[in-house]
């Protein structure tokens, strides 16, 4: 599995493009809200936030399967087991969109200005949406590789397979935002964790099947 | 006739509930008024919805141990239904929501739980027509279907539960718990779950009879 780990890392070309199209976005939501002057207020910030991170999300994900040769599959089917290969990816994507996120909210503080109160809970949270991103559209980009318009594929089953997530990360999020106690969002982050359980072990179930054909 | 016995039950059952349901004494609540009767056709949709995507599940894992054609036409005709059913939901629901809270449409964890459920399902439409190989569709779509069943069954029974919700039976208002007590209701609304839950199998049995017939011609015609 750590191999198979490793040549996901190999392939990491992508890498540099992704880091530029958050930052790009970033941009463009500061210029297109500088335009009027004023700050955001706090729960339009957070609501953009979780788009930029939505829209970061497919788009890195997508690249998992669709841009994979035919040959290199074969490969990989011969090779390993099917369940190390979702893990691998899952676990792939997860630091991937780890990564990309940590990289936005820095950006994104730098620009619009952080009014995030408790730190440790919101990069928690961010942590768990990337975490949970990562397995949910892991799984549909798998599905979508097999079809024929897989691009539009992959936003049309990803995105409402993901919005009771989002609603639990933007809530979370919100509560971080204006500092409020630990206990007040206990147990929206246990559904969040539940969700992610369930995801992540209907994909592992699932994707024997996928591979197969 | 010895097999079609529940084609009978069914019309009997719907037309009790309709006749009783809309005869029938029901107790006076403020703001709801008649409109409680909606109990009989609304609420059951939701039932007969859950119980019929639970079978079209039940024939997609089918699928994935012992795949035939069969079992993934029987799926897709239990998934289109279950779709139908719950957009008769959403209309019944929408219609209610007029006459008692005033608007066809209110933000709501209930009502928006339900609109993104029919939008996944709705992606499950979507994913069938986009595959050109037959059996490659099955298998994907049942993988799907699973899918989606484990992100769609939260969304029902999960995510409204743990916010105020405007609708009945959460936040304090008038719930099915409380009109629970007056058995004559209760006389109507199980008859009426399973009466429509038996019409959506039936028309399941049609569409799938109707489905299996035409890749019969088709394969005929291709002999």
């Amino acid at each position: 599995m750590q191999k198979d780990f490793r040549l996901e890392w190999r392939q990491r070309a992508a890498l540099s493009g992704m880091l530029l199209y958050v930052g790009s976005t970033v941009f463009v939501c500061y210029l297109s809200f500088a335009l009027r002057g004023g700050q955001l207020p706090v729960p339009a910030w957070n609501a953009l936030f979780w788009i930029i991170l939505l829209f970061t999300a497919v788009n890195a994900v997508a690249k998992g399967f669709l841009q994979e040769s035919r040959g290199r599959q074969l490969y990989y089917y011969a090779l390993v087991q099917p369940q190390a290969v979702i893990l691998a990816k899952i676990g792939y994507n997860a630091l991937l969109l780890l990564v990309l996120a940590t990289v936005a909210f820095g950006a994104y503080a730098l620009v619009l200005g952080n009014p995030v109160q408790d730190v440790p809970l919101f990069v928690g949270t961010v942590l768990l949406g990337a975490v949970g991103f990562a397995s949910t559209l892991t799984l549909v980009s798998g599905i979508a590789a097999k079809a024929t318009n897989s691009h539009t594929l992959m936003a049309v089953l990803g995105f409402p397979i993901m919005i009771p997530m989002l609603l639990m990360l933007i809530k979370i999020s919100k509560n971080a935002l204006d500092g409020l106690e630990w206990s007040a969002s206990r147990s929206s982050v246990l559904t969040l964790l539940a969700l992610n359980l369930i995801v992540g072990a209907v994909s592992y179930v699932l994707f024997p099947f996928l591979w197969r054909s | 006739m010895k097999n079609n016995w529940w084609k009978v039950l069914t019309v009997v059952l719907l037309l009790y509930t309709a006749v009783a349901g809309l005869l029938l004494p029901v107790p006076r609540l403020a703001i709801l008024n008649e409109t409680i009767r909606n109990l009989y056709f609304h609420v059951p949709m939701w039932f007969g919805m859950t119980i019929i995507l639970t079978a079209s599940v039940v024939y997609s894992i089918r699928y994935l141990r012992n795949p035939s054609e069969r079992l993934d036409t029987l799926s897709h005709g239990f998934a289109q239904t279950g779709i139908l059913m719950g957009i008769v939901g959403l209309a019944t629901g929408s219609l209610w929501a007029r006459y008692t809270w005033g608007t066809w449409w209110t933000n709501d964890p209930k009502l928006n739980g339900a609109a993104i459920a029919m939008l996944i399902y709705g992606a499950y439409l979507v994913l069938r027509s986009s595959f050109a190989d037959e059996q490659q569709r099955a298998r994907v779509s049942a993988i799907y279907n699973i899918f989606a069943f484990a992100a769609a069954m939260p969304l029902f029974f999960i995510l409204p539960r743990l916010t105020d919700s405007l609708h009945p039976g959460a936040g304090g208002n008038p719930a099915f718990a409380k009109y629970d007590l007056d058995s004559n209701m209760r006389l109507v609304f199980y008859p009426a779950v399973l009466g429509w839950t038996l019409l959506g199998v039936w028309i399941t049995q049609l569409s799938v009879r109707l489905t299996l017939l035409k890749q019969y011609i088709h394969e005929k015609q291709l002999a």
